[in-house]
């Protein structure tokens, strides 16, 4: 009895402690990120850039992306009715680029929140439980590590075919086993730390020690690895369009739409220009909120 | 040191068997039936069944899949189903081509990326930093075929200095390399920024400037050494990386390489030149993480091959 | 005897994101020719910072100093061009660190790292004698002279600081400034690796200044005593003076307080209430005021001045104010 009284108050005074101390520590994480002007610019530019494709049906009608006229053909940019000109089939740049957004920012999303939850749970279970569950699913991803990441997407896509959710699928097999590496090596730092034995100490659940103790610890390299991630991801994504693999065509997507006008570039520059200058402003918005978010979640590391 | 190489060298033949039938199984599960494809359209049912016993299509994939790898332990990787020529004699044109561009773009990206990080640490919160942190921070943005394409119409087209595709001279190679190294330069100025940084400001660096050592012999004898660890395993990252990218580039170039054939196999599903492609990507990315680790040996008295 | 080194209200401020840390305020310290000092105060009083101001390695872009002065006998250490800098580090000052587990390089061999110094400072010596000033000075630290080919992993805490020591020594400076050298070892280590030091320092006519938050390490090893706290000296003397604990600086007599003393009856140590003053934000009298007991309007009003107790017995408190009555 008397050990299940103090289990019981060990636990409450563990969460009440914890608890308060994350809320403070979230605060003081944003008050950081915040003083992180860099990081700011990124976080407003790429809200903008996202609420301005999702609401894109609002200001630009649907038909725009697809009208063809070859009378229109090569409209330079800033003329009237065509902000970023026209290409060969007199489509208008700028609707294709703010419909072809939802998919290159969607998709980087996407890719990464299931490799996010799937490199919790495949490299959490392998640093948790180690032995022969470490062993097999490291040596998947070791498999999975040996060629590079769009080698094997590239692989991947032109198996299953063309399609939105079949690229997924592949940016995201590509992507696992990183995400789980950065899984496994922090759990097993943790695992052998002070806090943790506390905790088995106590005779708490395995389960108890992974989500209120390990979980919320890895979050940190977590996070960071993620923001940095999605980037990476769009940058696939518009790279796999590029190739012809990823999107099919006339479907808009950033790196479709400056693979189609491939050919028209050396003469209409603005073709490439502009849908390259949206990739790199997207990524380049989340590389800065990555790198706020790296600061200010860990002070130290910080230049 | 013998002893350790071998045992990596048997670790990793399970990976390569592995990514190889992982390929092969996701390629041959895939719908679409091959021998169609490569007989045509007007081809009879009977054509294309004497088309899929020729290829071995008949046979269960496990089957297929070890007489390939048979066949590749003899040096045979078969023959193209779309083109017919043989994929050995193919490769052995294209890979001297990929292999000097992946060294020319690997070897600037380090020469110039390590140094400069080294400047960015050194003169940190200056203005030769921020240029240089915003000039890596556009590199890793960018993508890459973009970028290549700008250098094409920018130094091709307007400045008209470099060819713009090909691979017959030595200017052919200095924009595709440009283009396939700029990442990496990027992530090797970044992070040798990041670590000298870090080691600048670690104890051991504070007793060595406290023992009356000038600022040159502490950032390059004391402080680069110890971060030379990190920069090495990137290094190994970035072989990774630009093996990945010569596809991109080479497409971007129309150059003759494994990266552009290989686009073409996938798109058309040529089995055997995709599983070659595969097969000999793995081997390099695995020797050159072998030599990464056998270069952490030389560089850190602590790291002890074998131990683990 | 002459002074060896003459620190005068020295200001440093370290700069960081959030605020402006007052590091040290009107900080005063000398340091006579052979002495070895003890300088006694808590976490986060300064002791770390005076040691590097003396040497000039204050964290780059983050560590100022304000105003004040640092002579090391006529150089003026603010003053000196980087040149005279090189010259004092190492061979004139050496400092021994804090950590000895962080503070060696873990990719140099130990008998390198003790050889640079001679390389750096004696260019003229040939290269055998070097070898064999390596090897005599490692025999005295108790390093067997076949370990000098070894790396710093190889060694163990206590060894590591023995080696820490053998380079801070090899160019017999002339000041040697401690930084809590034994805080990171065993308490058996301690004793011999402090015995180690006076010997040491005895041999080669040093001056020391021992940075310890441990009395008894004082009263065993030095001869006089500085007792600083956040960022400025509260009292000095010597050993004597201040340990015949009848006229003492508040918070000297609570650091006193909280030494368990056998004879006494009292059932337990009396802590000394409440936290540190708060360097982002200084009060603007005496530091210790919110934590004394004899806390006045005048201590929150105004800094007070050094009184001489006795000759070369300084206390900074109001209590001791020439014509005040004292305690």
């Amino acid at each position: 009895m008397r050990k299940g009284r103090e289990k019981k108050m060990s636990n409450t005074a563990s969460k009440k402690i914890s608890t308060s101390n994350r809320k403070g520590q979230m605060k003081q994480v944003w008050f950081r990120f915040r003083k992180n002007k860099l990081a700011m610019i990124g976080l407003v530019v790429i809200t903008i850039l996202i609420l301005a494709c999702l609401s894109a049906s609002l200001y630009i009608p649907y038909e725009k992306v697809y009208t063809q006229s070859i009378r229109d053909a090569f409209i330079p940019p800033f003329s009237e009715g065509h902000i970023f000109g026209t290409d060969q089939f007199g489509r208008d740049l700028f609707a294709r680029i703010m419909y072809g957004g939802r998919i290159s920012l969607f998709a980087g999303l996407v890719t990464i929140g299931i490799a996010f939850v799937m490199g919790i749970i495949l490299g959490g279970s392998a640093g948790f439980f180690g032995g022969k569950t470490d062993t097999i699913i490291m040596r998947f991803c070791d498999i999975l590590m040996s060629v590079p990441g769009i080698l094997l997407s590239m692989t991947i896509v032109a198996a299953l075919g063309q399609g939105l959710g079949k690229m997924l699928i592949a940016m995201s097999v590509s992507l696992i086993p990183r995400q789980a590496r950065t899984v496994r090596a922090a759990v097993l730092t943790l695992r052998g730390q002070e806090f943790v034995e506390a905790a088995r100490c106590y005779g708490t659940r395995n389960s108890t020690i992974i989500f209120r103790h390990i979980i919320p610890n890895v979050m940190g390299p977590l996070i960071i690895g993620v923001m940095s991630g999605i980037g990476g991801q769009i940058l696939q994504i518009a790279s796999l369009g590029f190739l012809g693999i990823g999107i099919a065509p006339p479907t808009p997507e950033w790196g479709t739409i400056i693979s189609e006008n491939q050919s028209n570039i050396l003469f209409y520059p603005y073709l490439g220009l502009v849908p390259g200058l949206f990739i790199m402003v997207a990524v380049l918005s989340l590389n800065f909120i990555g790198d706020g978010l790296r600061d200010a979640l860990d002070p130290k590391q910080k230049n | 040191m013998i002893k350790y190489t071998l045992r990596r060298i048997l670790l990793m033949i399970p990976v390569i068997i592995g990514i190889t039938f992982l390929v092969h199984f996701i390629l041959m599960i895939s719908p679409g039936d091959p021998a169609q494809m490569i007989v045509g359209p007007e081809a009879t049912l009977e054509d294309i069944e004497m088309k899929r016993h020729e290829l071995g299509l008949d046979q269960p994939q496990v089957v297929q899949y070890l007489k390939y790898m048979w066949n590749a332990l003899h040096g045979d990787f078969g023959t193209s189903w779309f083109q017919s020529f043989n994929v050995m004699t193919e490769f052995s044109h294209r890979l001297p081509y990929t292999l000097r561009l992946g060294f020319l773009a690997i070897i600037w990206a380090v020469a110039l990326g390590i140094p400069l990080g080294v400047i960015s640490a050194v003169r940190h919160n200056t203005i030769v930093d921020y240029a240089l942190t915003v000039l890596s921070l556009i590199l890793v943005s960018a993508p890459a075929f973009w970028i290549g394409m700008m250098y094409q119409v920018f130094f091709s087209l307007n400045l008209r200095w470099l060819p713009a595709s090909g691979a017959s001279t030595w200017r052919h190679y200095i924009l595709p390399a440009l283009s396939l190294g700029g990442g990496v330069f990027a992530t090797n100025c970044r992070t040798t920024r990041t670590w000298l940084l870090d080691t600048l400001r670690s104890d051991f660096v504070r007793t060595a400037r406290a023992k009356g050592n000038k600022e040159v012999t502490v950032v390059f004898k004391h402080a680069l050494r110890n971060s030379l660890l990190p920069i090495i395993t990137q290094i190994g990252v970035n072989f990774s990386i630009i093996m990945g990218g010569s596809v991109i580039t080479e497409t971007v170039y129309a150059f003759p390489g494994i990266g552009s054939y290989l686009i073409n196999a996938v798109k058309a599903k040529d089995v055997p030149i995709v599983m070659a492609s595969i097969l000999v990507v793995a081997v390099i990315v695995g020797i050159t993480n072998l030599v990464v680790d056998l270069m952490y040996a030389v560089v850190d008295p602590r790291v002890q091959l074998g131990g683990k | 005897m002459e002074n060896l080194l003459e620190i005068k209200d020295l200001n440093v401020i370290y700069k960081t994101d959030e605020a402006i840390v007052h590091a040290l305020n009107g900080f005063t310290l000398s340091v006579k020719k052979g002495e070895t000092l003890g300088l006694v105060g808590e976490t986060g009083a300064g002791k770390t910072t005076m040691c590097l101001s003396t040497l000039r390695l204050l964290p780059d872009q983050v560590g100022e100093v304000v105003s004040g002065s640092i002579k090391y006998r006529n150089i003026d250490i603010l003053k000196a061009s980087k040149k005279e800098m090189l010259k004092l580090r190492g061979a004139e000052i050496s400092m021994i660190f804090q950590d000895p587990m962080s503070g060696l390089n873990p990719v140099m061999r130990v008998g390198d790292q003790i050889k640079e110094v001679l390389n750096l400072h004696f260019p003229d010596m040939s290269p055998k004698d070097k070898d064999a000033r390596v090897d005599e000075v490692l025999t005295l630290v108790g390093i067997t002279p076949e370990r000098k080919d070894q790396f710093p992993h190889q060694f163990s805490g206590g060894m590591k600081q023995r080696v820490v020591i053998a380079m801070a020594l090899v160019a017999e400076p002339k000041l040697l400034l401690a930084d809590e050298p034994t805080t990171a070892l065993d308490v058996t280590i301690q004793a011999q690796i402090l015995a180690l030091m006076r010997e040491l320092k005895e041999k080669f006519d040093s001056a020391m200044v021992l940075v310890t938050h441990d009395l008894g390490i004082v009263a065993e090893f030095c001869e006089s005593v500085a007792v600083a706290y956040a960022g400025e000296i509260v009292e000095s003397g010597t050993i004597e003076q201040v340990f015949a604990r009848d006229k003492n600086h508040p918070y000297t007599k609570g650091l006193f307080n909280c030494i368990p003393d056998l004879t006494s009856t009292a059932p337990r140590l009396t802590p000394i209430p409440g936290y540190m003053a708060n360097p982002r934000d200084l009060p603007k009298g005496c530091k210790f005021a919110n934590r004394c007991a004899h806390c006045t309007e005048k201590c929150m009003a105004a800094v007070p001045e050094m009184q001489e107790v006795a000759p070369g017995h300084f206390i900074k408190c109001n209590l001791f104010e020439k014509g005040a009555s004292g305690q």
